[in-house]
């Protein structure tokens, strides 16, 4: 873990729903905390994380956000603009380029452009040698990644190209990406489960594919949103008693409440330990927070947590 | 509210809603649940993640109908979809000879980059969605949208496809013969150049014979796509939202209700899953009851653990009170968190028992 955030770049991703927004800002505010510059970046375009911390989002611009904590969502298509304008000299051909039609259509038709744009951006952030040499490096580039039917697919683009390529620039670009994704010393993969039957089994599998398809490991594993243990089983025996006889409807609830509680958090650590099995090593947890939304002060109580497990 | 009421007479039912909130296995129940009250339906999903299988019992889809064995009247089949297999089959179908269909299937970047087309999965879905609605083997579809992104991706995919292989123009692009020059005017030469640089030469060889294949190939994707698109809008179909209450989760719910009706597409209702076990509290809890009843100690700490508890389940109401206010029609039908998520018939059963339910199952339960 510590290792993590000496890493370049780390990737966050996850099934659908599991928090790898969450788990992205927190790891963000953890490295911003310990001096390093780091930004976190955004594809989904929704800009949940940068929402909390602004009360709007940040667009295509490196936006700091909080001491040493910086946020951009990445725009394929205005990643493509970027690399392009570089690539493209003089700039008078870009222009030619750029202003045709067929061209934007032959762009946005290409598989696998929009991801291959994206990807490539993340990888000019992690860069020391920035495009725009006025530019200062960052000592960390998290990624906020596609869930992980998709993750995979986004990791595997680069390579993708590399190889469709063959020769050429497109090649040479991509091949680099690749080379810099799939390297552990720059590079490290967060898978974040919850403690789920189904997100335990998929985190497992996405750990197998990835080794198979690309020859990555995953650095760590989060699970999210673990309840806590409230009540011991001699607790929970007790409070069962008590819910035998009739209440006032206030203490039944607050006995199914306890009851819930306790049961919710066994199932949970039964997931954990099978989590823990399938892996063979004890992955990282944060609790669940009983707020009806996270806000701030959540992200960085799940930054302390992770800090604690470096 | 029942979910029988909501989709009564409709032949295509059409599950959407943010990553991560049950859709799967709300379209699996569903399925389940009209298949018992006898009629004959089919599941469809593209989910990677095997969990219809996992929650149907059966060990792994092909890319073909799987049936399930149940309890009741009707019948209950399956599948997950395989994109890259349902566009082979396309191609198959479409292509004029024999010769266009090798050249497609067997180019390098078709066979790099035929899942990742954006929006191929989602476009696949609607295919398949629309070859089994004209097979007329089922009395109802119902389709599990891809986890995208963008919940929204999938209604945009038809029209993606179809303009991304509508690639005469293109053609003419990459391959700057004299009628290419004489449309698109002498800079298009220039514009070639460069563009080989950019991308070498290799590359834009098998590009260029990528698009030139599919060229031919354009008019039948694009009637295609005409007719699934008007499949979505037609009255047998209709859009139910899942979603949890989660603020982020309603938020992308309401957003696609204000899409759905921008288009012009049938909304039928909206199902919230996992909403908290618990109502919410009319008054306060008496602490001191519990104290009596437990000993001081526990006692307080049950009602600590109340609070929390209450606190979620407010949210939970209030979100869901948000999203109703947002929707014409029906209130949505409100599932508790199961505290095991269903992931096998038994599983699905329990949920029925809410989804089917005879009245709406308020949160106040």
């Amino acid at each position: 873990m510590a290792d993590l955030l000496d890493k370049r770049l780390v990737v966050v991703t996850g099934k659908g729903g599991v928090g790898k927004t969450t788990v992205a800002a927190a790891l963000g505010l953890a490295a911003a905390r310990s001096g390093k510059r780091t930004i976190v970046c955004e594809v989904a375009q929704q800009e949940r994380m940068s929402r909390v911390f602004r009360r709007e989002g940040v667009g295509f611009s490196e936006t700091l956000l909080d001491t040493d904590l910086y946020a951009i969502s990445i725009d394929p298509q205005r990643s493509m603009e970027e690399y392009l304008r570089e690539q493209i000299k003089p700039s008078a051909l870009y222009a030619v380029l750029f202003d045709n039609r067929l061209f934007q259509y032959f762009a946005a038709a290409t598989p696998g452009m929009r991801e291959l744009a994206t990807i490539g951006k993340i990888w000019e952030l992690a860069q020391f040698e920035r495009r725009n040499p006025r530019t200062a490096p960052y000592d960390l580039v998290i990624v906020d990644a596609p869930s992980t039917g998709h993750g995979l697919g986004f990791l595997h683009t680069p390579r993708t190209f590399r190889d469709a390529a063959r020769v050429g620039p497109i090649s040479r670009q991509a091949g680099k990406i690749d080379a810099f994704i799939t390297d552990p010393h720059s590079t490290a993969v967060v898978a974040v489960a919850l403690p789920e039957e189904m997100p335990v089994n998929e985190t497992v599998d996405f750990e197998r594919e990835l080794h198979e398809r690309m020859g990555m490991e995953v650095d760590a594993v989060v699970v999210n949103a673990l309840y806590p243990e409230r009540f011991t089983s001699h607790e929970a025996a007790r409070i069962e008693e008590a819910a035998a006889s009739d209440g006032t409807p206030g203490v039944e609830a607050a006995l199914m409440a306890a009851l819930f509680e306790h049961r919710r958090a066994r199932t949970q650590r039964e997931e954990l330990r099978r989590l823990s099995e399938l892996l063979g090593r004890e992955p990282i947890t944060l609790p669940f927070l009983f707020e009806p939304e996270l806000d701030l002060g959540s992200f960085e109580e799940l930054a302390g947590e992770l800090e604690a497990a470096l | 509210m029942s979910i029988a009421k909501l989709i009564d007479r409709k032949e295509i039912v059409i599950c959407a809603g943010a990553g991560g909130v049950g859709k799967t296995t709300t379209a699996a129940a569903i399925a389940l649940g009209m298949a018992s009250r006898g009629l004959k339906v089919v599941v469809l999903t593209i989910d990677p993640a095997r969990r219809l299988a996992n929650s149907l019992g059966i060990p792994e889809l092909a890319n073909e109908e799987h049936q399930v064995d149940i309890d009741g009247a009707g019948e209950l089949w399956a599948m997950q979809l395989d994109p890259k297999r349902t566009f082979d089959e396309l191609i198959e179908k479409h292509a004029s000879d024999e010769a266009t269909r090798d050249a497609v299937l067997s180019n390098r970047i078709y066979q790099e980059l035929s899942n990742a087309v954006a929006g191929s999965q989602e476009y696949m879905a609607m295919e398949k969605l629309y070859e089994l609605y004209q097979e007329e083997r089922y009395d109802l579809l119902v389709l599990d949208t891809p986890p995208t992104r963008n919940a929204l991706d999938f209604l945009d995919a038809p029209e993606r496809l179809s303009r991304f292989v509508d690639s005469r123009s293109l053609q003419l692009f990459l391959r700057p013969g004299r009628l290419g020059l004489k449309v698109f005017g002498r800079g298009t030469g220039m514009l070639f150049g460069v563009l080989k640089r950019v991308t070498g030469v290799d590359l834009l060889q098998d590009l260029s014979d990528f698009f030139a294949s599919f060229g031919d190939m354009a008019e039948g994707f694009r009637e295609r796509a005409a007719s699934t698109g008007k499949l979505l809008a037609d009255s047998r179909t209709t859009f139910l939202l899942v979603t949890s209450p989660r603020g982020a989760a309603i938020d992308e719910a309401i957003f696609f209700h204000r899409k759905l009706r921008e288009r012009g597409l049938p909304f039928g209702g909206a199902v919230v899953n996992r909403m908290s076990p618990l109502a919410v509290l009319d008054e306060p809890v008496d602490e001191a009851e519990l104290e009596e009843l437990l000993g001081d100690e526990l006692g307080k700490r049950v009602a600590g653990n109340l609070e929390d508890y209450d606190a979620i389940a407010i949210r939970d109401r209030d979100n869901v009170e948000r999203l109703a206010a947002q929707l014409d029609g029906a209130p949505p039908i409100l599932v508790p968190y199961l505290e095991d998520d269903p992931h096998d018939l038994a599983g699905l059963l329990q949920m029925n028992e809410y989804l089917f339910a005879a009245e709406a199952v308020s949160s106040r339960r």
